[in-house]
């Protein structure tokens, strides 16, 4: 699924135009976007909260060289799936089938 | 910022679309991706980030209080994996710099701590 496509979901399912669709969906990630870079969270009941975490400054070292390095400290973004979004990902059991189309990187 | 929160933001950018269809959007978005999501569908928002769903396979775990072991079946798990304009905006690095990963590059000396 692309933005593309959910502007398509939003014509299908409340019937709202495409370019006010469009529109407001750009306007939803790049909200989001700007709160996250100034290092607030977004809290979406229901699906999940996006909170930035601060990483301290650590030794790491370059896998292809062996070398050590010291990695700067950072900040990064996590993803914490809400409950309901778990429970509704298993209402039904894990099947082969699951497996074959994870697999296949669907 | 809850959902709630980023209605107002939108509704206060696009003052042409009422706050009501603006909310109804907002919802659908989300509604949309749990939907896609639920049907095994991957998620990719350029700039954003994608989730995906991955099993995480049956474990035989222990109850930490009791100690008793325990079954835990087959699960799927949401992934968000970040974008990389908005891994750099949260980093606080300009979108537009080039990527400085350490990938045996030259720069390797003068960053040795």
């Amino acid at each position: 699924m692309t933005k593309a496509e959910i502007v398509e979901q939003i014509y299908e399912r409340v019937g709202f135009s495409k370019k006010e669709a469009a529109e407001l969906v750009e306007r939803v990630f790049e909200i989001m976007k700007e709160t996250l870079a100034e290092g607030e969270k977004v809290k979406i009941s229901g699906f999940g909260n996006f909170v930035v975490r601060e990483k301290n400054a650590r030794k790491g070292r370059n896998p292809q060289t062996g070398q050590e390095i010291l990695l700067d400290a950072r900040r990064v973004l996590t993803f914490k799936p809400s409950l309901v979004l778990k429970n509704v990902l298993n209402e039904t059991e894990v099947t082969d089938a699951d497996r074959a189309s994870e697999a296949a990187g669907e | 910022m809850t959902k709630s929160g980023l209605i107002e933001e939108v509704a206060k950018r696009t003052p042409h679309i009422s706050k009501k269809d603006t909310e109804v959007v907002v919802n659908t978005i989300f509604d949309a991706m749990i939907e896609a999501l639920r049907s095994g569908d991957r998620i990719e928002i350029r700039g954003f980030g994608s989730f995906q769903v991955k099993i995480r396979e049956a474990r035989d775990g222990r109850n930490p209080k009791t100690g008793e072991s325990v079954h835990i079946s087959a699960k799927r798990t949401p992934f968000f994996k970040v974008g990389k304009e908005l891994k750099e905006m949260v980093d606080g690095v300009p979108a537009t710099e080039p990527e400085t990963e350490v990938d045996g590059g030259t720069s390797e000396e003068s960053a040795i701590g």
